[in-house]
């Protein structure tokens, strides 16, 4: 039976096979499967529709997509761990170029411009927080805070990891099972007016077993967490470890980690040039000194810049390759392999378009609209802006417990209006009741917040 | 006019070279990359500068020591970066085994540009995201075809994240059975990827490392004797790496089974295999594939990517949450899966992997999957032959036919002209191609592992075997120029000192360089 010959597949030319399987001294392609026993093979079709040329699938998928409303659309102020940024349109440019897009493991000769690209972003972030040493990039936010605490627990050799109550409560499960069963995990409770952490509880339960302790700040309820220099006087006390998770884009007016005692800093590269992506748009990142200590304890990669034989060239390779699992398997630090490198390059990208005077005014940007945000929900009634005590970043938390409605009904309602309303809280912070955090960056316009004011007032109206 | 002479059989190439300085070195004060959107005014009136509420202990003082650059520039240095960089768009990338570099379809990169995928939060009201949960669901349900497993989740993002999932399923699952403490052991086999034996270990197993025997097949009796109560699972791929197909698998899984494990399957080296053999029949428990090599999702310089992970029923509430689910015509995502390990990425993903994967099996079509299969076969097989008749090289273990990939080996080459495998690794550069080792530990001595997928054509296996050969031929009569490669790439031979390995001397940003590199060398 002849076939059609498929675009993706240019040896399905019958003559070419035939004169393969000439050379190879078979007399079917099905001859090279001897070696799967007959009652493995599988006998039925395989119930998947049959194929469809180019035209026909673009056309299916994006009927299938034209389903889905998007942030372009509607106004957003979801946030929660994956946030809307404004992304330079250099950002795409270089993320979508076919080089990039498809190298994958080529060596530091054929590709040095990866090995460049990617030195460049640790050395960029690295100014960002302030610490001589950044990975390359790993899954998300969440792998990152994994693999910094179990860092930490390597370097001091404990196995107790205090977490703060505020840490994104999908983050923590992340921790909690890439730690178990090795680590004991315990929570540090928090002030409920401010988001503040409680020194007294921190206190009590920084024990000689501790190995680190681990606080987002700005966290994920949105405040910020001003003890810094007290927990980590603590922290350091107890000879544990620091560590804490940051937004990278409120680090040009936020303090970064580091300057506060910070022994292991990590964080999210998503705001820095990805698109949301329906969470696809998320990369972790971790940093810490120029320690042997420290650098022999990541199971990333790390690009160092090397000389080659010639004068003038920089060459690039893997610092201390024998620590990762690709040279020690089982014996390596965690495990290692494809990750998130793309982003990583686009997140350098970002910083070197933005720049040190960038940086500063997206931040500041951010702040006056959220606080705007904040301030105008305050003014309806019923409606209290910022439910907690303490200066923000981004997000903050709305308590519409005296509306006599629940998030979910105000959520509906905003929909209807073409928002997106903040994250229901409801299940995971139960303290704060019908409360939702909403997220407000640089992309808000005065009409985009007014609008949510107004269409608010209206649902709290009728 | 003249014929013009087109006759040599390895390429007369040479890589882009554009020297370009560090970024930090484009530093030219005052200049600027981008605008921001600008603050309204009469926001500005009623909050003020926004900074004053942070306490001046939280507060950066100091800007980061960040470059300003113009933003032609800053496009000019990165464009010139991607030149140096030899993505699988424009090479025959034969030479990462186990990796299946495939044709990345444009299309498929068009389609993830859509709005309505890139510009989608992840927590939006169920309502406003049907279509992206469709695609979930839809891909699900081709992987359920292409493995026998009953629901997948697309979660995990890479093979090794995949694994390590798995390794964490088999714990909670054994937990849940009350025999979590006792059962700690985790068998393996040395051709796997390491990440197997690596997740594992993270996961608080204890490793057992199969060898395999005289033939390359992971030994049966060796199983045998490595199976106890105190089994928790078995991990393997299969082919291994070794492009061997190991035909007793079931029986592998079966004897597992009755000691009580769990067997979980890593299907990293599936390209051979679609719409031929299952994870189901070979009596798996879970398998995953990896979206970004079997099913043609782009490698991105190293991910953002998918390990697609299939159970059966059994262990669905085992899963990460959420799973998409549909009913009446809708789809919903699922949080409540009672003995769920939690999480392992935030959110659902890498979205766009999953949608570029549902496209390109839709474009094939179950018939265009199989041929997919056995085309790679075939090209494997083809180039098998080709590379054995290659002086100096071998492909260890069982004669006759391999499925997708072989490991083979310079051994002999080594012995007689001293040239490894990682100088053969950076003379391929100068032919514009790549060519990668294997991982280590090297059982298979001076090792390389090729898998030509079903993307090339039978001219692009000759030109990359045309190369193999070449390079052969210098090690014999001048293995100098091979020791001393690459000689047509972006940049020379690196400088052998230990500036990798020795604290003092490692520089990991430039930051660190400008600290440490004080004089000139």
């Amino acid at each position: 039976m002849s076939q059609k010959v498929h675009p993706y597949i240019p040896n399905m030319v019958p003559e070419v096979q035939a004169e393969m399987l000439k050379v190879i001294g078979a007399e079917s392609i099905m001859e090279l499967y001897s070696c799967i026993p007959d009652e493995l093979k599988l006998k039925e079709e395989m119930n998947i529709p049959p194929a469809l040329t180019e035209y026909e699938l673009r056309r299916h998928i994006e009927g299938i997509l034209n389903k889905n409303t998007s942030t372009k659309e509607y106004v957003n102020f979801l946030g929660a761990g994956c946030w809307q940024h404004f992304i330079p349109a250099v950002c795409d440019e270089v993320n979508q170029r076919s080089e990039f897009l498809t190298a994958y493991a080529g060596e530091p000769y054929e590709d040095h411009g990866r090995f460049q690209a990617l030195f460049e972003y640790q050395s960029l972030v690295a100014e960002l927080v302030d610490m001589d040493v950044v990975n390359v990039p790993t899954f998300d936010w969440g792998q990152a805070a994994s693999t910094s605490v179990r860092m930490a627990a390597r370097i001091t050799g404990r196995k107790k990891i205090l977490l703060a109550n505020t840490v994104a409560p999908e983050r923590s499960k992340i921790i909690i099972n890439y730690g178990t069963p090795e680590l004991q995990f315990e929570f540090v409770e928090f002030n409920t007016e401010t988001g503040a952490m409680d020194l007294t509880d921190l206190q009590a339960k920084l024990t000689e077993d501790v190995a680190a302790v681990y606080f987002e700040n700005p966290s994920y309820l949105g405040f910020i967490e001003v003890q810094g220099p007290e927990i980590s006087k603590l922290v350091k006390e107890n000879d544990s470890l620091l560590v804490v998770g940051v937004d990278p884009i409120s680090l040009g007016v936020i303090a970064p980690p580091s300057q506060y005692g910070a022994d292991i800093v990590c964080g999210d590269l998503q705001p820095l040039g990805m698109h949301m992506n329906f969470s696809g748009g998320q990369a972790g990142f971790i940093a810490t000194r120029d320690e042997v200590e420290f650098v022999q304890e990541y199971p990333s990669r790390l690009f160092g810049i090397v000389p080659t034989v010639k004068e003038g060239e920089y060459g690039f390779g893997d610092v201390f390759y024998d620590r990762t699992s690709f040279a020690l398997r089982e014996k390596g630090k965690e495990s290692v392999g494809t990750q998130t490198a793309l982003w990583g390059i686009t997140a350098g990208v970002y910083l070197a378009l933005l720049g040190p005077e960038g940086m500063q005014e997206v931040g500041q940007t951010i702040m006056q609209n959220s606080q705007y945000a904040a301030q105008q929900l305050s003014q309806i009634e019923g409606v209290k802006g910022s439910r907690l005590h303490s200066p923000f970043f981004k997000e903050f938390i709305v308590d519409f417990n005296q509306t006599g409605l629940t998030v979910k009904e105000i959520n509906e309602k905003l929909l209807e209006k073409k928002i997106f309303g903040g994250k229901d809280l409801s299940e995971e912070f139960h303290e704060f009741g019908q409360s939702a955090l909403f997220c407000v960056t640089e992309v808000h316009t005065k009409e985009d917040i007014d609008h949510l004011i107004q269409s608010i007032k209206e649902i709290l109206t009728k | 006019m003249q014929r013009i002479k087109r006759t040599s059989k390895t390429r007369d190439f040479h890589q882009a070279k554009w020297n370009e300085p560090i970024v930090f070195e484009l530093h030219q004060p005052g200049e600027k990359g981008v605008e921001l959107p600008p603050v309204n005014e009469q926001i500005v009136s009623a909050v003020g500068d926004g900074v004053s509420v942070i306490p001046d202990t939280m507060k950066r003082n100091e800007k980061p020591n960040l470059p300003e650059i113009g933003q032609a520039r800053i496009l000019r240095h990165y464009v010139r970066l991607s030149q140096e960089t030899l993505g699988s768009d424009f090479n025959v990338e034969i030479g990462q085994g186990t990796c299946t570099m495939k044709y990345i379809p444009k299309i498929n990169e068009l389609l993830i540009r859509d709005p309505k995928m890139m510009e989608l939060h992840p927590l939006q009201d169920e309502g406003t995201v049907q279509g992206m949960l469709e695609i979930f669901h839809n891909l699900d349900l081709c992987m359920r075809e292409i493995s026998g497993m009953d629901y997948f989740s697309f979660q995990p993002s890479s093979g090794t994240q995949a694994l390590f999932t798995m390794a964490s399923i088999v714990r909670k699952y054994h937990e849940t059975r009350g025999e979590g403490d006792q059962r700690d052991e985790i068998i393996t086999t040395i051709f796997s990827h390491p990440s197997q034996a690596a997740t594992a270990a993270v996961k608080g197993y204890k490793i057992i490392t199969l060898h395999p025997d005289e033939n390359g097949f992971p030994d049966i009796e060796k199983l045998k004797a490595a199976v106890s109560e105190r089994t928790a699972g078995f991990v393997v791929a299969n082919p291994e790496d070794t492009g061997i197909f190991n035909p007793k698998i079931k029986e592998f899984t079966d004897i597992v089974h009755e000691a009580g494990g769990l067997c979980f399957y890593d299907q990293a080296n599936a390209n051979g295999l679609l719409g031929i053999t299952r994870a189901k029949e070979a009596g798996f428990d879970m398998c995953f594939f990896n979206l970004h090599k079997t099913f043609a999702a782009p490698h991105m310089c190293g991910g953002p990517a998918t390990g697609a992970l299939g159970v059966i029923a059994e262990l669905r509430d085992y899963l990460p949450a959420p799973i998409v689910e549909h009913q009446d015509g809708k789809y919903s995502l699922q949080y409540d899966l009672k003995h769920s390990i939690g999480k392992v990425r935030s959110f659902h993903g890498v979205a766009q992997t999953v949608l570029r994967s549902y496209a390109w099996i839709r474009a094939l079509g179950p018939d265009g999957l199989k041929e997919v299969a056995k085309i790679a076969v075939l090209n494997n097989n083809y180039m098998y032959h080709k590379v054995l008749a290659i002086r100096g090289a071998s492909a260890p273990y069982v004669k006759g036919h391999r499925l997708e990939q072989v490991r083979y080996s310079w051994e002999q080459m080594a012995n007689e002209t001293g040239v490894t495998t990682e100088d053969v690794t950076r003379r391929m550069t100068d032919f514009g191609l790549h060519y990668w080792t294997s991982h280590h530990p090297y059982i298979v001595p001076q090792p390389f592992t090729l898998e030509p997928t079903e993307s090339y054509s039978k001219e692009d296996l000759d030109e990359y075997i045309h190369a193999l050969e070449q390079i052969s031929k210098e090690a014999y009569e001048n293995p100098e120029i091979v020791k001393t490669a690459p000689h047509n790439s972006t940049i020379h031979k690196m400088d052998e000192q230990d500036f990798l390995d020795d604290p003092e001397k490692w520089c990991i940003t430039w930051r660190s360089y400008l600290k440490k590199a004080k004089t000139e060398c």
